[in-house]
């Protein structure tokens, strides 16, 4: 971007809380199905049913609140935005507006090269998904020229959270890593799936440009119809390009809401947004306020898991591990608990992190069976890179090991005990082997010798091979050296 | 036909289908052939539910020869049509929903029939409950029983007309500003509302989510605390008692007795006299800012039912008047559907809810509303109960209250406890002759208590109607035609 602009991005985020049952009624909550077969008088807003709240809803809240260094005021309440939709049964839809669940918090995130940022929140509320409309007849499925509407009321009803940042980004990748950070401390909450592509993730971003330094904001717009974090990345920067080019050719921005045309690598107007809406929210005389505890915060805090943007400090700066390494593993929260507890038993971040992210990783994708699942127990595995740093197995049996490990589970020093694969530096052995591999091998010796160097490798993997994997490679190399040149 | 049995109590009945003495059969039958003996004339029932009734009653039946004891085994029940029970066409006497079938039961309405009740049909109201003599019916008209020319009280008029004229024992009513005193008064009948929030809302078609309350009204009070409408809660069987004495009953200094209109307030001089002779002393408590009642519910209760009535929007179920596009059907749809009462409340709740006038209405009217329930508050630190007219007038002729205001004034004395979520009843407490009227006309005391004082209420209107007798004074005509 110009070094003449800066960007500035606010980011509105609905997660879809993951629940047994829908917010208000006793609905299956989950994604897809045949439409309208998790439907009941509640969540169809039939006359004279009455919705009761769902309590791992608000626990999921609470727990996000938390995670997010946010304020959990000690009295909620929910209220009512009034508008008429037909995917939305009621014709409002239960939300927080005023006295929202969470108030403030942080969103810490890093970027590629590693560095860590904040954006504030504004605040998270609870509320209600609706349901889902498709427009037939009009050929591309907009509402427009349509001649019927479909409405699925399988997602009406779903708890819904929304997250409402402060405009701290100031870039696409900011964005971006606001949102995977995001994500993730969600996933290791276990509050939501979390998936764009089933829209348990939907965003919007709110953007306008500014001189750097300049503390006022620009007009914004607010981009829609973004479905993936890439989508996200090409709407910003597309957004903030079409805005400095507006600025340049001397015209004005106009706030309002911007569609991101995927195919097209645009934003563009959206229905010039029926004027102000006036939702008349008012507090919903059908649920009581939600009065918090103190100890029940108390609670879900000491209950915090491992959160990603305290284990990205602690892997890049006391583990020394790389930033690629650090967020594959903190990306799978099951993951990082196990490399956790690997390395609280082996002390050694680095050798861990080798198995846990390469061999076990890729075991684990084979096999379609997560690491934390797998019959590798973490306390194994620790003893493994024990045998690795105290060099009594070599690397490449270390591999083969962890492949019986994943198969048949148990200690691996035990099988290295009942089958002899201790590695060895027994020199007068290795020479045996080295020997051996010569005279059987004349032919390589003779080519070596008139030049062809490169039967080095042959030769010392032979040996290797003899020792059934056994011996130290480096004194093997050394010693079949030696003996060639003399 | 057997006009002993429609005459029954509530207790009675159920005393006698426990006892074996007859059947729940037998009484059904009976209640029916009156039903259609006489609701053409008094058009108390929108449904009248014939198959149900008599499956229902053989049920209660198998139940009680079973060795069931059920607390209103064979009691003939008038369910108000904002109420839903599966399989039965509930309207709230709207258009809007003049063909829907509800698919499930309300817990009040569950409840009552499980225990023994026969629902015998869907009462008439005023359409979506909103309105004080059941003219606001889209779907019929219903005639007080003790005159026909003149109306049975609303909203719950339909439920109020059919046990005046025997064609149920209990009817189950909604009181939201007064729907169910205001009937009881107007039909000679106890007519109760329970403490806000006591009876289970569910199924019951919301009109002020933050008022509404199921309630029975019946012939007498002691056949009030035997409905058992909810079990969460300890029982509301009242403790029975045949005097007042020991009671502090408070009289409201700033009620305006100039609201009662025509109405003399000698009817009531007599009726706090009563109060006096059964043992209770009458002091003087003061409510300031109860004269505001009106005003605050008029803003609250519309506020309310302008969201609460969004959602029959011809999408899902009930009237759909097709329309250009969506919105066009929406509009068509709800300006065909709806009748204009419940029109104005819609307009004035959208109004007192909209940006720029949510804080100098709706946030007053809770305020106002919080200020109420704190005047009662103290009052009841001077007195056990209060009593005052349980209504503005005695019933009155068709299209006499033309105008909204006069009609809103009905419910002058009821509000301010709705308000306040108090539970307050209705008795019977005289009768007014009427120029060129067919007989004289009931007219009703309000008694009232702090939350969840049921039981004390109970007894005081027990002790108050059996001493007093005015239920028994007179009877409908029309009782007595078929």
């Amino acid at each position: 971007m110009s070094v003449r602009y800066e960007a500035v991005i606010g980011m509105e985020c609905h997660v879809e809380l993951k629940t047994a049952t829908k917010m208000f009624c006793g609905c299956r909550n989950e994604f897809g199905g045949e439409p309208n077969t998790r439907i009941c008088p509640v969540c169809l807003a039939f006359p004279g049913a009455l919705p009761v709240p769902n309590e791992r809803a608000i626990e999921h809240m609470l727990r996000a609140g938390v995670a997010l260094g946010a304020t959990i005021p000690e009295f909620s309440k929910f209220d009512r935005k009034n508008y008429f939709y037909p995917d939305m049964p009621k014709d409002y839809q239960i939300s927080q507006y005023d006295m929202p669940l969470v108030s403030g918090g942080i969103v810490r995130y890093w970027l590629e090269d590693g560095t860590m940022h904040e954006c504030r929140l504004t605040r998270i509320h609870l509320e209600e998904d609706t349901g889902k409309s498709t427009h037939a007849g009009s050929g591309d499925g907009r509402i427009a020229g349509s001649s019927y509407s479909l409405v699925d009321f399988n997602r009406a009803g779903v708890p819904l959270m929304e997250c409402v940042s402060e405009p701290d980004l100031r870039s696409a990748d900011e964005a971006v890593a606001f949102l995977e950070s995001l994500r993730r401390t969600l996933l290791a909450l276990g509050v939501s799936d979390v998936k764009m592509e089933e829209g348990s993730l939907r965003c919007d971003a709110n953007v306008s440009i500014r001189a750097p330094g300049s503390t006022t904001l620009g007009a914004k717009t607010e981009i829609k119809n973004m479905n993936s974090f890439r989508s996200v990345h090409r709407a910003i920067e597309s957004e903030i390009a079409r805005q400095i080019a507006l600025v340049e050719a001397g015209e004005r921005i106009v706030q309002e809401t911007r569609g991101w045309d995927e195919h097209n690598g645009v934003t563009h107007s959206m229905r010039s947004k029926e004027e102000a809406h006036d939702y008349r929210y008012f507090p919903d005389p059908d649920l009581v306020p939600l009065e918090i505890a103190r100890d029940r915060i108390d609670r879900v805090t000491a209950e915090m898991p491992g959160l990603p943007a305290h284990r990205f400090e602690r892997y890049t700066g006391e583990y020394a591990l790389g930033v690629a390494v650090a967020t594959q593993i903190i990306d799978n929260p099951a993951l990082a608990d196990y490399f956790d507890d690997v390395v609280a038993r082996s002390k050694n971040p680095a050798q861990s992190s080798n198995f846990v992210v390469g061999e076990l990783s890729r075991l684990a994708n084979e096999h379609n069976v997560a690491v934390a699942d797998s019959q590798v127990k973490a306390a194994d595995l620790a003893e493994l890179v024990g045998l690795v740093e105290s060099k009594r197995i070599n690397s490449k049996i270390a591999k083969e090991l962890l492949t019986r490990m994943w198969a048949g589970g148990g200690s691996p020093a035990a099988i290295v005990e009942r089958e002899g694969l201790a590695q060895t530096s027994d020199p007068a052995a290795i020479e045996k082997f080295v020997d051996e591999v010569l005279a059987a091998n004349l032919d390589g010796v003779a080519n070596y010798r008139a030049g062809k160097t490169n039967v080095l490798g042959f030769l010392v993997g032979q040996v290797m091979k003899a020792s059934r994997g056994k011996a130290d490679p480096a004194r093997v190399n050394e010693l079949v050296k030696k003996k060639l040149s003399t | 036909m057997n006009h002993e049995l429609i005459e029954r109590s509530a207790a009675e009945t159920a005393a006698a289908v426990n006892g074996g003495t007859i059947s729940a059969v037998e009484v059904t039958r009976a209640t029916l052939e009156h039903v259609h003996g006489v609701d053409r004339e008094v058009g108390a029932y929108l449904t009248v539910l014939e198959d149900l009734a008599m499956e229902r009653a053989a049920d209660v039946d198998r139940r009680v020869a079973a060795g069931e004891t059920l607390p209103l085994a064979g009691v003939p029940l008038a369910v108000k049509d904002n109420m839903c029970l599966r399989g039965t066409r509930t309207t709230c006497a709207s258009r809007i929903l003049e063909h829907w079938v509800a698919p499930y039961t309300a817990t009040a309405v569950a409840r009552a029939i499980d225990a023994g009740a026969i629902p015998i049909g869907k009462a008439n109201c005023d359409e979506f409950a909103m309105g004080s003599s059941c003219e606001n019916s889209a779907l019929g008209v219903t005639r007080n029983p003790y005159d026909l020319t003149r109306v049975p009280g609303g909203s719950s008029g339909g439920s109020s007309a059919a046990v005046a004229a025997r064609e149920a024992a209990i009817g189950l009513g909604s009181d939201t500003g007064g729907s169910i005193r205001e009937p009881a008064a107007f039909c000679n009948l106890v007519g109760f509302k329970p403490t806000y929030g006591r009876v289970s809302r569910y199924g019951l078609i919301a009109f002020a989510s933050s008022l509404d309350q199921i309630g029975p009204l019946t012939r007498n009070a002691g056949a009030v605390g035997s409905t058992s409408l909810d079990r969460e809660v300890e029982p509301t069987a009242p403790a029975l008692r045949e005097d007042l004495r020991g009671l502090k009953i408070g009289l409201v200094r700033e009620f305006d007795t100039a609201a009662l209109g025509t109405l003399s307030s000698g009817l009531y001089q007599k009726a706090y006299d009563d109060l006096t002779k059964l043992g209770a002393e009458i002091v003087d408590v003061s409510l300031p800012t109860a004269d505001y009642g009106l005003a605050t519910y008029y803003l609250i209760a519309p506020a309310e039912c302008s969201s609460n009535l969004a959602r029959f929007d011809g999408v899902r179920y009930g009237l759909r008047v097709p329309g250009e596009d969506v919105r066009a059907m929406y509009d068509n749809t709800r300006a065909a559907g709806f009748g204009p009462e419940v029109k104005r409340r819609i307009l004035i709740g959208t109004y007192a809810l909209s940006s720029g006038y949510y804080d100098a209405y709706y946030v007053r009217a809770q305020k106002a509303r919080t200020l109420i329930a704190r005047d009662f508050e103290k009052a009841f630190a001077d007195c056990d109960l209060i009593a005052c007219p349980a209504a503005s007038c005695a019933a009155f002729t068709f299209n006499a209250k033309s105008d909204p205001y006069s009609m809103y004034l009905m419910d002058y004395y009821t509000i301010p406890m709705s308000l306040a979520g108090l539970p307050a009843l209705s008795v019977p407490c005289g009768w007014t002759d009427v120029e060129g009227g067919e007989s004289p006309l009931p007219i009703g005391l309000q008694l009232c208590g702090p939350l969840f004082s049921e039981r004390l209420l109970l007894g005081a209107a027990h002790a108050y109607e059996s001493a007093t007798g005015h239920a028994r004074a007179h009877r409908p005509a029309v009782a007595a035609r078929t």
